[in-house]
């Protein structure tokens, strides 16, 4: 399978230097061809690995590909440990990059960076499947900040926006302050076990677990605790987690097909991997557990309701990605890894769905994003309005849904966790707080994902005269797309959930401990295939919460669109909070931004100007030229003078020679 | 008598003939006439020469052998003891590579902007590399310190007769501080001296000294090596330095010169006076410290393109002192080597990045005669190939895995962490400073709309200009995505560094 690995690998690289170095020579045609072929040879070929490894039998495979550097015994080494979690991502990531590749001739058709487009989606499709394929730190980190290069240029992709420049030096940024955590985590497994490699760091996790670290001196800290939590900074950054997530709504500026692609499918759900694939460590503090439980779950409820009242159809769908991408760490820190990635799955086809129909709409509006200008759009655009249906549908949990297996079984999951069985007052805040976040969340996303779809598609046509005379369905290179991500978006779930739920499917890419197990515990008491789920709604707050959602969405923006106004006039106090999303971007932006810059005008002003070079340089350089003038006055140019001088001299000297020696 | 045996000398003393050479030649200020044609031909011949050979001091070096290879000894001055000796090890062998492979760069880019007195220009940076690699390979104190003064002269010239309009200011302050570090350094030269009767520089290694006395020429040392790194807060000379330098003196100042401070800590600190270094360590790693988030903080903060890359320097210099001076906080695997082979691949990194950094910023200063980032603005829309690359090598100086700049940070941070906590932690802070820095500055010189008819009517690089940051971008991605041939030649140089500075001499 080596050859299998490497070739998934390379494809996209080597399809992403063609077109970006030869962008010219081979024309656009060419560029997309050949990205195409580069990501279309990755997936066929995730979906043989995968292919083998459920039906096949085939092991987990732990390679090295070759020695990056060792010194001072530690090795540092690119490889590749292909397991079944690794697989399912590997297709994930394939198969979405290769509709995005698709959607994107259509999408970026008359763009000039067309070739420079396909050729950094390419490039990221490497690095993603360089994390995931990843068996060791370096190569891990390597993939995370690669991913978050691919993203700063595509963020930035029109680089004459002063808006999509600000958004993407945010990105980074925002990112950088997570890999600061990522990094000392990586340094603290480097300490405590000597090792980079995933096998030899899992295997004395044990003994990690039982150490201790002073941070701050007097004080042991659990030193699995540390690293977790260290680690887990990092996945806050690239997973968009609070308050890291700023950076992420601001994303929007890139064009659409990267905002599905990477701010919704893949990369930011990087983090949820990583902690997944971090499980044995993870499982051995329940303080880190504990911490990463809390943050998806504050991101999960409040993340939702800024969903409630953006405007723009893209910002919608961004912060739709916050509150799931913190639905999914919510089921991380409940032990609830299977759960966390399966989520991630349906998640990654419904949602790049939803952004690539958000896409279309704003095709056919000529970049028209907000949403209080659309409306009726149902009769213009079919293919759009049916796939946004259907994904619309599978965020909210639909039944039958592949979103509502994910999200049913995640949150009951969340129920049985053993954050419910702990008897520490803190166990049971945790557990409240983590299970009322992710269940009053259904509420929240049925609502905004319905006020969004109802102000787009239905009602009244809002848009001027001579966008509505243009009006029409996209053509088939976006729809195409569409259709064949509303497939697994609508199915998925059905087909796949006991096998990767309940049939250990991961195997032992995921360790649970066994009290933390309660996805097992579900099997058999709430979990009897998915006909039994989809008949025993009615038994769930769940799915009466959604249907509410979508009920107050249809009467508060279909059928009384006079009551929001008037909701936002008597609450302003509230509605500013969210408008301005609980000032945040203030808290960044204002705050550390603006205080780092006051900082580094202060040091330099002072430090540098004032106190290093004006005072003791330049200072040093003024005393030294006053003795100098004194020192002249010595010099008088008369012969006794000093003739005088060298008698004191000489006669000094000789006095110490004879009494000091 | 083989050609591999004086192949340092070669390395010394060819780039110095062929400055001669150009000197002979003359000047002649019209670019376009057939001998200053000449004159460039012989420059690049020479310096190519040099790089080629130094090719096959890589080829002959044996990764595994302990102590120094290519030695040359020659008795020099009888009466004091004085040797011509020269010799390398892990730790100066990649340092010459970079200088032979950087100085052709640099005569490349200064192909035909240099437009009075070319001769003299390329001549200067010819004497400097030949110097420069004398002070890589000598092995005796005196032959080190004439090398180490020499190299000050061109330098010196180069910034004083082709500078900016503040040149008499920086040069002076250059020369000054740089000269008053050195004389010390001469003064710990001469009591060691005293105490073993001769300048070799493994006599002052295997001397006995006391501790005071370790202090003491610890401190000389210190003041001689750390204005040349420089650290914080000698290190206000090198912003103006940089400023005033022509591109060539700056790609060379802050590729290699600086470089030879931390070399001075590695050759000469910690072997000889180990106890003494380790008294300090804590300051050491201190100053190294407020080097990475005290200047990242001023690099953020400057309005001008060649200061913020001369700040950023610093700071990445910072990386190179804090990694070997963790050496006493850090035992076991992966702790103390680490540190220090960080460090020296953080030198060798920090070489071709802002080397390549100030080349990008020469490059729009040829066309539009400023170092203001507030002059541009959407560079991109009228140099797109210049754009990519400044990009790239903005990416490399924020650290970025798969260029060379992430290797050494990521091995000084990860044997930090192993020291203490909060080492670590200021020190990844330069994940973020780095960063923010950096990018910022790419985003209001490359991105946005054409700021103004300046911009608009820019050209992007010509063939020459490409081919020298074509060169330096393979270099970086190589040096990043595999560094193993680079570390390899350290490893055993290092290890056997690290067990003698244990050994205390008291």
């Amino acid at each position: 399978m080596y050859n299998y690995y490497l070739t998934i690998v390379l494809a996209p690289l080597a399809a992403a230097l063609i077109a970006g170095l030869a962008g010219k020579q081979i024309g656009r045609a060419g560029a997309h061809w050949v990205t195409i072929l580069g990501v279309g040879t990755s997936c066929v070929l995730s979906l043989l690995v995968l292919k083998n490894m459920f039906w096949g039998g085939a092991g987990a495979e732990n390679i090295s590909v070759y020695t990056w550097a060792v010194t001072d015994g530690l090795r540092m080494e690119v490889g590749f440990l292909v397991d079944r979690l690794t697989a399912l991502m590997m297709c994930v990531v394939t198969f979405v990059s290769l509709m995005v590749h698709i959607y994107t001739i259509g999408y970026m058709h008359d763009d000039p960076g067309y070739q420079r487009f396909f050729s950094y989606i390419s490039l990221f499709t490497f690095s993603m499947l360089m994390l995931v394929m990843s068996n060791n730190f370096l190569q891990l980190f390597f993939g995370w900040e690669a991913v978050g290069l691919v993203s700063y240029l595509l963020i930035g992709f029109w680089f004459k926006k002063q808006t999509a420049m600000f958004a993407n030096l945010k990105a980074f940024l925002v990112n950088r302050v997570g890999d600061f955590g990522f990094i000392l985590g990586i340094a603290g497994v480097v300490m405590f076990t000597g090792s980079l490699d995933y096998a030899t760091v899992f295997g004395q996790a044990d003994a990690v677990a039982g150490q201790s670290i002073e941070v701050f001196s007097g004080t042991p800290w659990n030193a699995m605790t540390v690293i977790c939590i260290l680690l887990f900074i990092g996945a806050m950054g690239k997973s968009a987690q609070a308050p890291l997530h700023v950076w992420l709504p601001d994303s929007m500026e890139g064009p659409t097909p990267i905002s599905a692609l990477i701010h919704a499918a893949t990369m930011v759900t990087a983090g949820i991997f990583m902690v997944a694939r971090m499980s044995p460590l993870f499982e051995l503090s329940t303080t880190a557990l504990g911490f990463v439980i809390i943050i998806g779950a504050v991101t999960a409820f409040f993340m939702g309701l800024l969903g409630i009242v953006q405007n723009d159809i893209k910002r919608v769908v961004a912060y739709s990605t916050l509150s799931q991408l913190g639905y999914m760490t919510v089921a991380l820190g409940a032990s609830a890894y299977s759960a966390a990635i399966f989520h991630l799955m349906t998640h990654a086809f419904f949602k790049a769905l939803l952004f690539l129909a958000a896409g279309s709409v704003i095709i056919a509006m000529h970049h028209e994003q907000d949403i209080r200008k659309m409306g009726g759009l149902k009769k213009y655009m079919p293919i759009t309005y049916w796939t946004s249906l259907i994904g619309s549908l599978a965020l909210i949990g639909f039944p039958g849904s592949s979103g509502f297996f994910s999200k049913d079984l995640l949150i009951e999951a969340v129920k049985e966790s053993h954050w419910h069985d702990g008897a520490s007052m803190g166990d049971q805040v945790t557990y409240w707080i983590a299970y009322l976040s992710v269940l009053l969340g259904v509420f929240v996303t049925a609502l905004y994902s319905f006020r969004m779809f109802f102000l787009v598609f239905h009602g009244e046509e809002r848009m001027d005269a001579e966008t509505k005379s243009h009006l029409h369905e996209t053509p088939a290179v976006v729809t195409v797309p569409l259709i064949l991500l509303a497939i697994p978006s609508a199915i998925i779930g059905w087909f796949s959930a006991d096998a990767v739920l309940f049939g250990g499917f991961f195997g032992d890419a995921i360790q649970v401990k066994s009290v933390h197990d309660a996805l097992t515990g579900l099997n058999g008491t709430f979990w009897h295939g998915p006909a039994a789920l989809v008949m025993h709604i009615y038994a769930s707050p769940v799915f009466y919460l959604a249907a509410l959602g979508v009920i107050a969405a249809w009467f508060l923006y279909l059928k009384r669109p006079d009551i929001p106004a008037t909701i936002k006039d008597k609450f302003s106090g509230i509605y500013n909070l969210l408008d301005r999303k609980y000032y945040f971007d203030d808290l960044w932006i204002k705050g550390f931004a603006g205080v780092g810059r006051k900082l580094g005008q202060f040091l330099w002003e002072k430090g540098d100007q004032l106190i290093i070079d004006g005072i003791l340089v330049n200072g040093t350089a003024k005393t030294v030229g006053r003795l100098a003038g004194v020192m002249r006055q010595i010099q008088t140019g008369y012969l006794y003078t000093y003739a005088f001088a060298m008698i004191i001299g000489l006669t000094a000297l000789l006095g110490w020679l004879i009494w000091l020696r | 008598m083989e050609f591999s045996q004086y192949i340092l000398s070669i390395l010394i003393w060819l780039p110095i003939a062929g400055g001669v050479l150009l000197l002979l030649i003359g000047d002649d200020n019209d670019v376009m006439s057939s001998r200053a044609g000449l004159m460039r031909i012989v420059a690049l011949a020479v310096s190519v020469l040099a790089f080629l050979i130094s090719i096959g001091l890589y080829a002959g070096f044996d990764n595994a052998a302990v102590g120094m290879q290519f030695t040359e000894k020659v008795s020099w001055v009888t009466a004091l003891n004085v040797f011509y000796v020269l010799g390398v090890d892990g730790i100066s062998a990649p340092l010459i590579i970079l200088t032979t492979f950087i100085t052709p760069l640099v005569i490349i880019a200064g192909w035909d902007n240099i437009k009075s007195r070319p001769a003299q220009y390329f001549a200067a940076f010819l004497i400097l590399e030949g110097l420069m690699v004398g002070v890589f390979c000598a092995l005796d104190a005196l032959l080190f310190y004439v090398f180490w003064e020499a190299m000050l002269i061109p330098m010196f010239l180069i910034i004083g007769v082709w500078g900016g309009e503040r040149r008499v200011y920086a040069t002076l302050k250059f020369f000054l501080y740089t000269f008053l570090g050195s004389v010390l350094m001469l003064v710990a030269f001469i009591y060691l001296y005293g105490q073993t009767g001769g300048f070799d520089l493994f006599g002052f290694m295997a001397a006995p000294l006391s501790l005071t006395a370790q202090k003491l020429v610890f401190v000389a040392f210190l003041i001689a090596f750390a204005v040349k790194v420089p650290m914080w807060p000698v290190h206000t000379w090198l912003p103006d330095a940089h400023v005033e330098a022509p591109t060539g003196g700056s790609v060379i100042l802050a590729a290699i010169m600086l470089k030879m401070g931390g070399y001075g800590f590695i050759r000469l600190s910690l072997p000889i006076v180990p106890d003494g270094s380790e008294y300090f360590a804590g300051m050491m790693i201190a100053l190294s410290l407020i080097a990475v988030v005290y200047i990242g903080f001023v690099a953020l903060m400057q309005k001008d393109m060649k200061k913020l890359i001369a700040y950023s320097s610093i700071a990445h210099m910072g990386f190179v002192t804090l990694g070997v001076f963790i050496l006493w906080s850090v035992s076991g695997d992966a702790g103390a080597g680490l540190g220090m082979v960080g460090a020296m691949v953080q030198m060798i990194s920090h070489g071709l990045i802002s080397g390549a950094m100030f080349l990008c910023v020469g490059v729009l200063y040829d066309r539009m005669h400023s170092r203001q980032i507030a002059d541009y603005g959407g560079v991109a829309n009228t140099m797109p190939i210049f754009a990519a690359f400044m990009v790239l090598f903005a990416m490399a100086n924020a650290g970025l895995p798969g260029t060379s700049g992430f290797v050494g940070e990521f091995m000084v941070i990860i044997a930090s962490f192993k020291a203490n906590f909060w080492y670590a932690f200021l020190a990844a802070g330069t994940l973020i400073l780095g960063a923010a820095y950096t990018l910022w500055m790419v985003k209001r010189v490359v991105y946005g709309e054409v700021a103004n008819d300046n911009v608009a009517a820019l050209k992007d690089i010509n063939g020459r200009e490409f081919l020298v940051l074509a060169i330096l971008a393979i270099s970086v991605l190589i040096v990043g995505l595999w560094p193993a041939p680079l570390v390899d030649m350290m490893n055993v140089t290092i290890e056997q560094l690290i067990e003698q500075v244990g050994q205390t001499k008291l």
